[in-house]
C-alpha cells in the first residue's frame, strides 16, 4: 500500500521551515503571552498604589545596562556569522563578549535592586509598585538567566572544539531566544522606565 | 498493548520485524513504555492517563450527585463538598480534556500527514511527564496539604479560584498551593506540547501534502495548539502571580494593599475561555474524519471548515469576560462581550451545516464512532443555543452561578466533547491496537450514556432556572428542586454505568477483538494505509499524496479525488 502511494511521485518542491525555527517562534509566542500578562498588570497598577515609594521617587534609568543588552544582540548575530563561515576562533569571541554583555546587564540589575532594596526600602511586600516591578523586571531578568546558561553551555562545546560550523543553525536558533530577551527589556524599559515614571 | 507491538523496528526497514517482543519480560515492557520518545506509545499514555483521570473525576461526580439527590442530606460534610467539586472542575479540564486531546493530537498528527514522529520526540515525552506530574501534584493535596496549620487536605477554592479565597488567610495550608502548581506544571506541558504538534504539522508533512490537502484533524489540532500558546500562557502567568502573593506577599490579588479580585478574574478567563474551545476545536477534528468515512462522501466545505475554525479561534480570544458580567463591568464592556460571544455562533453554525451536508444524501452506516457523532451533533447544537442564551448580558444577570450554566457548560464538556473522545477511541482504537472493539459493548455504552446524560443535564437546566446557585452544599426541601435534581442524580448513575461498558469493552477486546486489519472503516486518510497497530517508523516508505483522500485514490485508481480538487 505504501509502495503504492509512493509510485507516481510528485517533484519535492516542498519548502518547509526548519523545524528548529519553528519551534522557538512558538516558545516565543507563549512567553509573549505570559509577558503581555505581567506588562498589564503592571499598567493597570501603576499609581494605585496605597502608599510610597513610587517609581519617579526611587527609579534610575538603566542606560549603559540597556547599551550592553541590546548590543549583545549584535554580537551574537556576529558569532552565528562567522560560525556559518566556519571561522570557529571568531565565533568563540564574538559569543564571549554576548556572554559578558548579558552578564553585566544582570549585574547591573543586581545593584539597581541591592540600591532599591537596601537605600530605598521597597521590597515586593511594599507597595503594588515593588510587586509589579520585582515581578516583572525579575521574570525578564529570570528569561536572561536562563539565555546565559544557554549561551555558557555552547560556550563549552566551543572551547572544547566540538562546536562546528554544522552547528550554526542551532546556534542561529538560540540567537533567536536572545534576540527575543533583549526585544522584551525594550517594552519592559519603555513600560517601566519611560511610561511609568 | 497486544503482546504483538514491536519495540525493535529499524527506520525504514521494509516490514515489521522480528519476534524480539517474545523474549522480553514484563519490566523490560514497562521499561520500554517509560523511556518511549515514540509518539503514539505517549499519545496512548496521554489517552490512558486521561482515562484514568475521566474515572476519578467521574467518582467526585457521582459523590456530588450522591449529595445533591435530595434535599437536606448530609452524606458529604460540607467542606468535603467544596473540595470535590473544586477536584471535579480541575480535574477534568485539566488531567482529563488535555490529555485525551494531546493523546490524539500525539498518535494521530504524525499518522495523517505522513510523517515518523513528532518534530521533537523528546520534548514529547517531556510534555506527557510534566502533565503526569502535574496530576499527581494536586492529587498529593490530599496526602501533603495540610502544610504547618493542619487546615484543608485538598484545594476548595473551585476550579477557577477567584480571590480573595486564595490568599493566605482564606487558604491556609498547602492545598492551594498544591493547586497551583498542579495547574502550572500541567500548564507548562502543555505548551511544550503545542509547540510540538505546530513544529510538526509545518515542517514534516509527506510530499505533496500541502496545507490545503492535509486532513481536517491535523488543520483543527494546529489551530488548537496555536491557542494553546496564545491562551494557556496567561494562566500561566497568572499562576506566577498568585504563586508570589502566597509565598513572598506580593499584592497582586491582595485587595487590602489595592490588589484587585477582578483583575484575577480577567486573567483566568483570558485562559479561561479559550480553554473551551481548545478542548472543543479537537472534537469538532475527531467529528470531521469520523463523519465523512460513515457517511461514504468526503467532507462537505472542506475550506469553509478551515476558515470557520479560525474564525472560532479569533473570535474565541475576545470573549472571555461574558463570565463576568455580573460583576459590573461598564454597559459598553458587557455589549462588547454579549456581541462577540453571539459572533462565534456564525462560524459554529457554519461547521454543524457542513457536517450535516457530509450526512445529507451520504450512505450513512450507524457504527458505534458514528452514533456518538450524531449524538455530537445534536448535542452541540444545544449547547451553543444556551450558550448564545447566556451570552445576553440581561439573561445572564438572573442565571450566572445557577444550574442553568452548569448545565450548559456540561452540554459542551459532556455532550460534545466526551461524546467525541468516545467516537475517536471506538474509530481508531482498531489502528491502535490491531483489535476492533465490541459493537454490541459499544451500542450498551452509547445508549446507557446517552439516556444518563440526558437524564442529568437535560433536567439541569430546570432547577438552574428555578433559582439553584452552584455550588450549593445542601438545599431545603421547600424549593421544589428535590425531584430535579434526583432525577440529574440517577441520570448520573446510568452515565457510570455507560462508562463501565466503555471499560469492559477496552479490556475484553484488547484480548478477543475482533483483528481489525490496516483499514476496518474503508476510510480515506493515511493512518489506515499503514498496519495496526503501525510500525514504530510508522511507513516504511514515507508517503506522497495528490489529494485530500490518498486512500481514495489508490482504492479507485479510475476516479481519484485530485482530479476534482
Amino acid at each position: 500500500m505504501n509502495a503504492a502511494l509512493a509510485t507516481d511521485s510528485l517533484p519535492d518542491t516542498r519548502w518547509a521551515p526548519p523545524k528548529g525555527v519553528v519551534g522557538m517562534s512558538c516558545l516565543i509566542i507563549a512567553e509573549s503571552a505570559i509577558f503581555t500578562i505581567f506588562v498589564v498588570a503592571y499598567l493597570y497598577y501603576l499609581g494605585k498604589d496605597l502608599g510610597g515609594p513610587t517609581p519617579r521617587q526611587v527609579l534610575e534609568l538603566p542606560i549603559l545596562n540597556s547599551i550592553c543588552l541590546l548590543s549583545s544582540s549584535a554580537t551574537i548575530t556576529f558569532a552565528v556569522r562567522a560560525l556559518r563561515k566556519g571561522d570557529a576562533k571568531r565565533f568563540g569571541l564574538w559569543w564571549a563578549i554576548t556572554i559578558a554583555l548579558g552578564a553585566y546587564f544582570l549585574l547591573g540589575t543586581g545593584w539597581e535592586w541591592r540600591h532599591l532594596i537596601r537605600d530605598k526600602g521597597l521590597t515586593i511586600r511594599t507597595n503594588l509598585f515593588g510587586t509589579t516591578f520585582y515581578s516583572l523586571v525579575g521574570l525578564h531578568a529570570s528569561h536572561v538567566v536562563v539565555g546565559l546558561l544557554a549561551l555558557l553551555i555552547v560556550m563549552a562545546f566551543s572551547i572544547t572544539g566540538s562546536l562546528k560550523q554544522e552547528h550554526a543553525d542551532r546556534a542561529h536558533v538560540l540567537s533567536l531566544y536572545w534576540h527575543f530577551v533583549d526585544a522584551v527589556w525594550v517594552i519592559v524599559f519603555t513600560v517601566v522606565y519611560i511610561i511609568g515614571r | 498493548m497486544n503482546g504483538t507491538v514491536n519495540t525493535d523496528a529499524i527506520s525504514g526497514a521494509p516490514s515489521r520485524l522480528s519476534n524480539a517482543a517474545v523474549d522480553k519480560n514484563v519490566f523490560d515492557h514497562v521499561h520500554s513504555w517509560l523511556v518511549t520518545v515514540d509518539h503514539k506509545k505517549l499519545g496512548l499514555m496521554y489517552i490512558m492517563y486521561g482515562l484514568l483521570f475521566f474515572v476519578v473525576g467521574g467518582i467526585e461526580a457521582c459523590l456530588i450527585r450522591i449529595q445533591l439527590a435530595v434535599p437536606n442530606n448530609h452524606f458529604l460534610p460540607p467542606q468535603v463538598f467544596n473540595q470535590f467539586f473544586t477536584m471535579h472542575g480541575t480535574t477534568m479540564v485539566f488531567f482529563v480534556g488535555m490529555p485525551l486531546i494531546f493523546g490524539f493530537a500525539n498518535y494521530l498528527v504524525p499518522l495523517m500527514i505522513g510523517a515518523r514522529d513528532l518534530a521533537f520526540p523528546r520534548l514529547n515525552a517531556f510534555g506527557f511527564w510534566l502533565t503526569v506530574f502535574g496530576g499527581l501534584l494536586l492529587y498529593f493535596s490530599y496526602i501533603g496539604g495540610d502544610g504547618m496549620s493542619g487546615a484543608g487536605s485538598a484545594p476548595d477554592v473551585g476550579w477557577f479560584a477567584y480571590a480573595p479565597l486564595t490568599a493566605r488567610a482564606f487558604s491556609k495550608g498547602h492545598s492551594t498551593d498544591y493547586w497551583i502548581l498542579g495547574i502550572l506544571v500541567s500548564g507548562l506541558g502543555s505548551i511544550a506540547t503545542a509547540a510540538n504538534v505546530v513544529t510538526t504539522i509545518l515542517c514534516m508533512r509527506c510530499r505533496g501534502m500541502t496545507l490545503t490537502k492535509m486532513p481536517l484533524l491535523a488543520w483543527m489540532n494546529l489551530i488548537m495548539c496555536g491557542m494553546v500558546l496564545i491562551a494557556v500562557s496567561p494562566l500561566t502567568a497568572a499562576q506566577i502571580m498568585l504563586l508570589l502573593d502566597r509565598f513572598v506577599g506580593s499584592h497582586f490579588f491582595d485587595t487590602q494593599d489595592g490588589g484587585s479580585a477582578v483583575l484575577w478574574m480577567h486573567f483566568f478567563w483570558i485562559f479561561g475561555h479559550p480553554e473551551v474551545y481548545i478542548l472543543v476545536i479537537p472534537a469538532f477534528a475527531i467529528a470531521s474524519e469520523v463523519i465523512p468515512v460513515f457517511s461514504r462522501k468526503a467532507i462537505f466545505g472542506y475550506p469553509v471548515m478551515v476558515g470557520a475554525t479560525l474564525a472560532i479561534a479569533f473570535v474565541s480570544l475576545s470573549v472571555w469576560a461574558h463570565h463576568m458580567f455580573t460583576i459590573g463591568m461598564t454597559s459598553t464592556s458587557n455589549t462588547f462581550f454579549a456581541v462577540s460571544t453571539m459572533m462565534v455562533g456564525i462560524p459554529t453554525g457554519i461547521k454543524i451545516f457542513n457536517w450535516l451536508g457530509t450526512m445529507w444524501g451520504g450512505k450513512l452506516r450507524f457504527d458505534t464512532p458514528m452514533l456518538f457523532s450524531i449524538a455530537f451533533l445534536f448535542q452541540f447544537l444545544i449547547a451553543g443555543l444556551t450558550g448564545i442564551m447566556l451570552g445576553a448580558a440581561p439573561f445572564d444577570w438572573q442565571l450566572n452561578d445557577s444550574y442553568f450554566v452548569i448545565a450548559h457548560f456540561h452540554y459542551v464538556l459532556v455532550g460534545s466533547i466526551v461524546f467525541m473522545i468516545f467516537a475517536g477511541i471506538y474509530y481508531w482504537f482498531p489502528k491502535a491496537t490491531g483489535r476492533l472493539l465490541s459493537e454490541r459493548l459499544g451500542k450498551w455504552h452509547f445508549w446507557l450514556f446517552l439516556i444518563g446524560f440526558h437524564m442529568t443535564f437535560d433536567t439541569m437546566h430546570i432547577p438552574g432556572v428555578l433559582g439553584m446557585p452552584r455550588r450549593i452544599y445542601t438545599y431545603e426541601a421547600n424549593r421544589g428542586w428535590g425531584t430535579l435534581n434526583l432525577i440529574c442524580s440517577l441520570g448520573a448513575a446510568v452515565q457510570a454505568i455507560g462508562t463501565v461498558f466503555l471499560i469492559l469493552n477496552i479490556l475484553i477486546s484488547l484480548r478477543k477483538g475482533r483483528l481489525a486489519g490496516n483499514d476496518p472503516w474503508d476510510a480515506w486518510t493515511l493512518e489506515w494505509s499503514t498496519t495496526s497497530p503501525p510500525p514504530e517508523y510508522n511507513f516504511a516508505e514515507i508517503p506522497t499524496v495528490k489529494s485530500r483522500r490518498p486512500l481514495w485514490d489508490i482504492k479507485h485508481p479510475t476516479d481519484p479525488d485530485w482530479k476534482y480538487e
